[in-house]
Formats: C-alpha cells, sequence, structure tokens
C-alpha cells in the first residue's frame, strides 16, 4: 500500500465523513436560520415545474438504488435467490432511468440557473461548486450505468470492488485491495462524492436532510405558546 | 368550551382615504430589507382594481384557503399531506415575482454625477433583481385610484357577474380603498399548509408567525393563504408575514400602521372565542351561514360564565376587562358593522371591515340626488352595483347582509344629523335597524370621533411572564437570536444604480468565505 494509496482510499473518505458529521452538527447549531432549500422558483417556475420534480425524483431514485448496491452485499441477494444476472439487469435498467429522468432534470434546471438572469443573480460560489462537481458525479454515474451495465455484453461487477471497499469503510477496517483494482471510472466517481460529501453540510444541500415527512398526519393547525404557563396555572 | 384571545383589528372603509402612509411604514419597520423588496405586510389596493399580487382573490387559480370535500369535511383547496410532498420539489399554485411586480429603484447618481449639459440628467428605473435597467411595467398600486380604467379594473375578480353593468355605467365610478394585512385567522391555512411545521398561531394572542429557525423554504404557506399574505424573501430563502407588530402589542400599543393611520380608520381589541368550536365553523355547508358562524365562535365577555371560563383558562383578569372594552367586539358583535373579508375561503380572518357607505353616496350624487343620509337610507336598495361588489368582497356574495349593515350605518348618519342640525331625536330611525338611539350614538362615537385609547384596547402581555419587553422597547423586532436582523440591514451604499442582492441568508463562516462576491455584489 503506497502513501498515495492510503491518502486516496481511507484518509480522504474518513476526513469527509468527519467533515460532513460534524460539519452538519455545527451548521445546524449555528445556522437554523440559514437551512433552506433556497428556492428561486418565485423568479421562473415554468421549467421548474418539470425540471425540478424530474431532478428531485431521478436523484432519489439513484440514492436509493447506491443504497442497495453499496450496502446490501452480494451474499444477500444469492441467499434470497437472486441471479447475477437478474440483479445486473434490474440495476442497469432501474438506474437508467433513473438516471436518464435526473439528467433531464438537472439539464433543465442548470439551464434555467444560467440563462434566467434573476436566477442566476442568485447563484452562490457555493452553488457553483455543487453544480459542478453534480456535473462530474451525475456524468460519471451515467457513464458507469450505461457504458458499463446496461449497453455492454461484459458488466463491470462494481459489488465485487467499489461496495466491499465501502462496507470496509463503515467497520473501520478499510479494505483497500478491494477497491485499487476497481474500474477507474469508478474510482474517480468515489473520490469526487466524497468531495461532494464534505461539501454538503456548507451548502444548500442540508435541504436534503429537512424532508417534512412529519407533515404527515399531523394536526393542521399549530398552537405554540410565547410565555411558559406561570406555576400553579392551568395551559 | 376552550376559551382564547385574539388580538383582532377592524377598518372604517369609508375613512380610508388612501394615502398609503400604513403601507409606508409598516415597510420602514419590517420589509425594508433586501430580499423583502417587493413585499408589503400593509397594503392598499384601490377597489376595484386587480390588487396585490395581481387577482388574489381569484381562487380558482391560487387554490389558497379551504374547501369543503364531498363528504362535507373541510379540506385545503391546493390538497392535502400527502399531495403536497409529492409536489414539493415545485409548488404548482405558487405565484411568481411578475404577479407582484419586479421591484424596482432609480440611477440616482446620474442626477449627481452627469456633466454640466443641456439636457436634466434622468434617472433611470433598475432591476432590484438583476441590476439591470428595467422597463416598469407594473408596481404596487399600478391600478392606484382606478388608473387602467376599463383595461385593468375589470379584471378584479369581485366584478365576477356584474362586469357588464360596470362597463355601461362607468361614468358613475363608484370606488374605494381596501387597506390588506394578514388576518391572523383562526382557521390559518397557511398553518396548515407549512409542511415544516414552522408556523404557528400563538396561543396567547392569536398572531399567527413564521418560525425563521424552521422554516425550509418549502413556500406552501404562501400559495395556502387565499389573502396572498405570506411572503418568500428571495434572500433568505424563507417565508415571512405581517407579525401584527408584536412586539408593540405585546407593549400594550397598537400596530405601526394603526398607530401612524391619517384617517384614523384602525381599532385593534380583543376577542373572547372558543377554540373548539372553530373547526365546526369553518366547516358549515353553506357559504353564506359562514358569517354568521364565524360570529358565534366569538364569546360574549359580558357573560359570567364566559368570563369564568376565561379565567379558568389562564386568560389574565385585564385581559378579559380589556376584551369587555373591545371596539372590536362592539363594531362585530353588538352592532353587527363590521364584516370578515372573503369568509368563504373559511379561514375565520380576524381582521373585519366596515363597508364604505361613501361608493353609495357618490353614485346618488351623480343620479341628481343630493347625497343626503335619509336619501342615501332610502336608496340603498337601487344600488346594484356596488352592493354585490361589496358582497362579494365581504359577505360571500350575501346582498341582504351588506344591505342591512349599511342601513345601519346610513341610520346612524340620519340619526346624529337630525340631532346635532335641526336638533330633534328621531327615535323611529334607530328602531328600524334594531338598534337604540344610544346605541347609535356610541356607535357614532367610536366610528367617528373616537379617542386613541378607545380605538386601540390592547392590554399588555403579562408583565410578570414578559418583562424583557420593556428592555425590547425601541429595539429591532426581527433582531432576536438568529432572527433575519432588520435594523442593521438597510444597504449602507448610497448607490443605488447596482442594486445586489446580499447574502446574509447562509451566515455559516465558511459559506460565507466561499460565497464572498457571490450573490453578485
Ligand atoms: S391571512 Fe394570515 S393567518 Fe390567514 S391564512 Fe393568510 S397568512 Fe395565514
Ligand atoms: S394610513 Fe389609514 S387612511 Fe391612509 S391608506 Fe392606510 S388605512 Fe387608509
Amino acid at each position: 500500500m503506497s502513501a498515495g494509496e492510503i491518502f486516496l482510499w481511507i484518509i480522504v473518505p474518513y476526513v469527509a465523513m468527519t467533515t460532513f458529521v460534524v460539519g452538519l452538527w455545527w451548521r445546524y447549531r449555528t445556522d437554523k436560520f440559514g437551512w433552506t432549500s433556497h428556492s428561486t422558483q418565485i423568479f421562473e417556475s415554468k421549467i421548474l415545474g418539470w425540471a425540478g420534480p424530474a431532478f428531485h425524483y431521478g436523484a432519489l431514485a439513484a440514492i436509493g438504488g447506491h443504497v442497495i448496491g453499496l450496502m446490501v452485499p452480494k451474499s444477500l441477494t444469492e441467499a434470497i435467490g437472486m441471479s447475477e444476472s437478474t440483479y445486473r439487469w434490474f440495476s442497469a435498467i432501474a438506474g437508467a432511468v433513473a438516471g436518464a429522468v435526473c439528467v433531464a432534470g438537472f439539464v433543465g434546471l442548470v439551464y434555467r440557473r444560467a440563462t434566467d438572469p434573476r436566477v442566476r443573480r442568485t447563484t452562490s460560489r457555493i452553488d457553483i461548486a455543487v453544480y459542478f462537481l453534480l456535473v462530474v458525479l451525475i456524468g460519471l454515474g451515467c457513464l458507469m450505468t450505461f457504458a458499463h451495465n446496461l449497453l455492454t455484453t461484459n458488466p463491470y461487477d462494481y459489488r465485487d470492488s467499489v461496495s466491499e471497499w465501502w462496507r470496509s469503510l463503515l467497520t473501520f477496517q478499510p479494505d483497500v485491495e478491494a477497491i485499487e483494482g476497481a474500474n477507474t471510472v469508478y474510482q474517480v466517481h468515489a473520490i469526487v462524492a466524497w468531495a461532494f460529501w464534505a461539501l454538503f453540510p456548507f451548502s444548500r444541500l442540508v435541504h436534503a436532510l429537512s424532508i417534512p415527512l412529519q407533515y404527515l398526519g399531523r394536526p393542521y393547525i399549530l398552537y405554540r405558546r410565547r410565555f411558559a404557563p406561570a406555576p400553579g396555572r392551568p395551559r | 368550551m376552550r376559551v382564547k384571545a385574539q388580538v383582532s383589528m377592524v377598518m372604517n372603509l369609508d375613512k380610508c382615504i388612501g394615502c398609503h402612509t400604513c403601507s409606508v411604514t409598516c415597510k420602514q419597520v419590517w420589509t425594508n430589507r433586501p430580499g423583502t423588496e417587493y413585499v408589503w405586510f400593509n397594503n392598499v389596493e384601490t377597489a376595484p382594481g386587480q390588487g396585490f399580487p395581481r387577482r388574489w382573490s381569484d381562487q380558482e387559480r391560487w387554490k389558497g384557503g379551504w374547501e369543503l370535500d364531498r363528504r362535507g369535511r373541510l379540506r385545503l383547496r391546493a390538497g392535502g399531506q400527502l399531495k403536497k410532498l409529492l409536489t414539493i420539489f415545485s409548488n404548482p399554485d405558487l405565484p411568481t415575482i411578475d404577479d407582484y411586480y419586479e421591484p424596482f429603484t432609480y440611477d440616482y447618481e446620474t442626477l449627481v454625477e452627469a456633466p454640466l449639459g443641456k439636457r436634466d440628467p434622468v434617472a433611470r428605473p433598475h432591476s432590484q433583481l438583476t441590476g439591470k435597467p428595467m422597463e416598469v411595467e407594473w408596481g404596487p398600486n399600478w391600478d392606484e385610484g382606478l388608473a387602467g380604467g376599463l383595461e385593468s379594473a375589470p379584471k378584479d375578480p369581485h366584478l365576477q357577474g356584474i362586469e357588464e353593468e360596470v362597463r355601461m355605467t362607468y361614468e358613475q365610478a363608484f370606488m374605494f380603498f381596501l387597506p390588506r394585512i394578514c388576518e391572523h385567522c383562526l382557521n390559518p391555512s397557511c398553518v396548515a399548509s407549512c409542511p415544516s411545521g414552522a408556523m404557528y398561531k400563538r396561543e396567547e394572542d392569536g398572531i399567527v408567525l413564521v418560525d425563521q429557525d424552521k422554516c425550509r423554504g418549502w413556500r406552501y404557506c404562501v400559495s395556502g393563504c387565499p389573502y396572498k399574505k405570506v411572503y418568500f424573501n428571495h434572500n433568505t430563502g424563507k417565508a415571512e408575514k405581517c407579525t401584527l407588530c408584536y412586539p408593540r402589542i405585546e407593549a400594550g400599543q397598537p400596530t405601526i400602521c394603526s398607530e401612524t393611520c391619517v384617517g384614523r380608520i384602525r381599532y385593534l381589541g380583543l376577542v373572547l372565542y372558543d377554540a373548539d368550536r372553530v373547526q365546526e365553523a369553518a366547516s358549515v355547508p353553506d357559504e353564506r351561514d359562514l358569517l354568521a358562524a364565524q360570529r358565534d365562535v366569538f364569546l360574549d365577555p359580558e357573560d359570567p360564565a364566559v368570563r369564568e371560563a376565561a379565567r379558568s383558562a389562564g386568560i389574565p383578569e385585564d385581559w378579559i376587562e380589556a376584551a369587555r372594552r373591545s371596539p372590536v367586539y362592539d363594531l362585530a358583535m353588538r352592532w353587527g358593522v363590521a364584516l370578515p373579508l372573503h369568509p368563504e375561503f373559511r379561514t375565520l380572518p380576524m381582521v373585519w371591515y366596515v363597508p364604505p357607505l361613501s361608493p353609495v353616496a357618490a353614485t346618488l350624487e351623480t343620479d341628481g340626488y343630493e347625497a343626503d343620509p335619509d336619501d342615501v337610507f332610502g336608496a340603498i336598495d337601487n344600488l346594484r352595483i356596488p352592493l354585490e361588489y361589496l358582497a362579494n368582497l365581504l359577505t360571500a356574495g350575501d346582498v341582504d347582509e351588506i344591505r342591512s349593515v349599511l342601513r345601519r350605518l346610513a341610520a346612524m348618519r340620519s340619526y346624529m344629523r337630525k340631532r346635532e342640525v335641526l336638533g330633534e331625536t328621531d327615535e323611529a330611525v334607530p328602531g328600524r335597524v334594531g338598534l337604540s338611539g344610544p346605541e347609535l350614538e356610541r356607535m357614532y362615537r367610536l366610528l367617528a370621533i373616537a379617542d386613541y385609547g378607545d380605538r386601540y384596547v390592547i392590554p399588555q402581555a403579562h408583565a410578570e411572564l414578559g418583562q424583557r419587553l420593556m428592555q425590547e422597547q425601541g429595539g429591532c423586532g426581527l433582531d432576536f437570536e438568529d432572527g433575519p436582523g432588520n435594523c442593521g440591514a438597510v444597504d449602507s451604499r448610497p448607490d443605488t444604480s447596482s442594486p445586489r442582492v446580499p447574502v446574509d441568508g447562509e451566515r455559516f463562516h465558511l459559506v460565507d468565505l466561499l460565497t464572498k462576491g457571490g450573490r453578485g455584489s
């Protein structure tokens, strides 16, 4: 294991994870007021009307795919009787659909941000950094899904390499060998993804953690007291 | 019975002169910050006219407020919780900035710096959103005082069904001003629409607020409010709304719009209501019964049983006393001359309006009558257009209700005129509208000549609970910890030619570092 490898496959991931966790905690503690989706819909609604949902639903599906691909070990899918080829077609087709929808939405969103002067004006540097990382991540992701999985006779099995390494990181026994031999495209995707996670707490991406599921089933009207009732007073 | 107190307002439309002082002072206090350039917590619109944002009351279009489903249950017009979550990535009913107006400023620097020349320099309008020169095509009060006339005014949704007559009798146009703030509804659809649970109604005084720390910018409150009185701050990415100047109310002072109202049209007071009956009242099947249902929710502070229940609900004694002296209760309940704006939205709004008699009188004058109060009294029935218009605005289309309110107001004028000018007391007049002479006189005093202390009966927030309030007086209402701040945020640069959208949304240090110069400064 060279120093470079240790840096790329051990230090980078753990630094990114730490930044993610500590950064989120710090941001939440110090900047609840800045925690928002920072929507620009009030400036431009037409393109956002289709591109926003397409991008977000595509991205959510892709995230789901990542969770399955990275977290579920091969032994498990095999144990439930799913053959390698079934898994491959499932992941390739679902991944391709999610990727295509996400890309369509993303292109719409970037187009609107670049061309609508009002939206453009609200774009911060950190937004640009996020957009840049997303371009790389989504681009490589689609390349992998289409070129290395869907449209090839010899699909690349990331579950033997990338996934093993990813899970080994979570158990604090990093398996560098698993990723070392992986396909270069996958390696680059992984490294850029760490940059993405490290940036996450400091960008408006945090709104992703605020999906308001608590709304479901909540009573509609909320009341709050300004002052706590004095002792002995009924509420 | 679950007794709650609500600070509410009545505006006497007959006395509004459309001076916009209220809007300006409100803006100076609350929305003179970047991101809220287009925001008017208080605005005064001309009726008939399109309003602000344009055609806000057209709920076919905006889907604000509540409606009844087929089984008669109350539901949000824009759809329930699941639908909201599924469409959260793009709110289908959100107005865009063009429905309000693109905020602009002028290139004043040119006036100062232009070289000596033959022609006077001109300051050109610049967009406050992009900083670019722009043509101003719409603005707040663009159709002020019926400007835009037949092109603009007939787009007013309240004219639905009477457009034709309005066009034909335009020479006899009627007009009045309608100042609007948040209604601080008893059944607020903005609160119900907020997925994050950031909006709430205060138990103590019913003021509806947005928790700036919990808002995540999903924007459903903006579309959910049928009065379009929640605004999106495009700089902070959060919702903001009229606060009923709660720091002032807590100190026993009237809101800034009331305090500075030139026409003295505003009244503030407490209303006690039964929170257990709110749902039921908002769900009555016939829209025209909503007014009566809402009045039913209010509790009579003269009733000892009500006072006892209020006490056991923890409402302080001085608040109960204030409720007994409430000008709002007098106008809305005792004399029934104040009406809620658009009761059919089913939010049970708590800013009520005394409908204007003036458009009626004005139309009479052009018909060759002299607008003698007695004539007005007799002629109200013949004035179909203003009556229907007012009914569309204030009683869900119930013309009879408007007529009876106007008759009461006309009776008051007639009674007082006879007494003051002719020295006669005609006791038949009050009887015809179901009130007594002394009552009419009290009504006259409150509507015409009431003092500050009679117009604003606001008990202080409870002293032993709110001692910090004194320290906060004179401070800035938004300067609480993590609040958006206000007083400090006024752009210090004299240069308005290149307006900017500075970053004060994300205050995280690294973010500041990375965004320096980012948001277009
Ligand atoms: S008027 Fe005020 S309280 Fe009522 S729904 Fe609108 S924002 Fe909410
Ligand atoms: S300050 Fe009073 S009179 Fe003037 S526009 Fe406002 S409400 Fe009307």
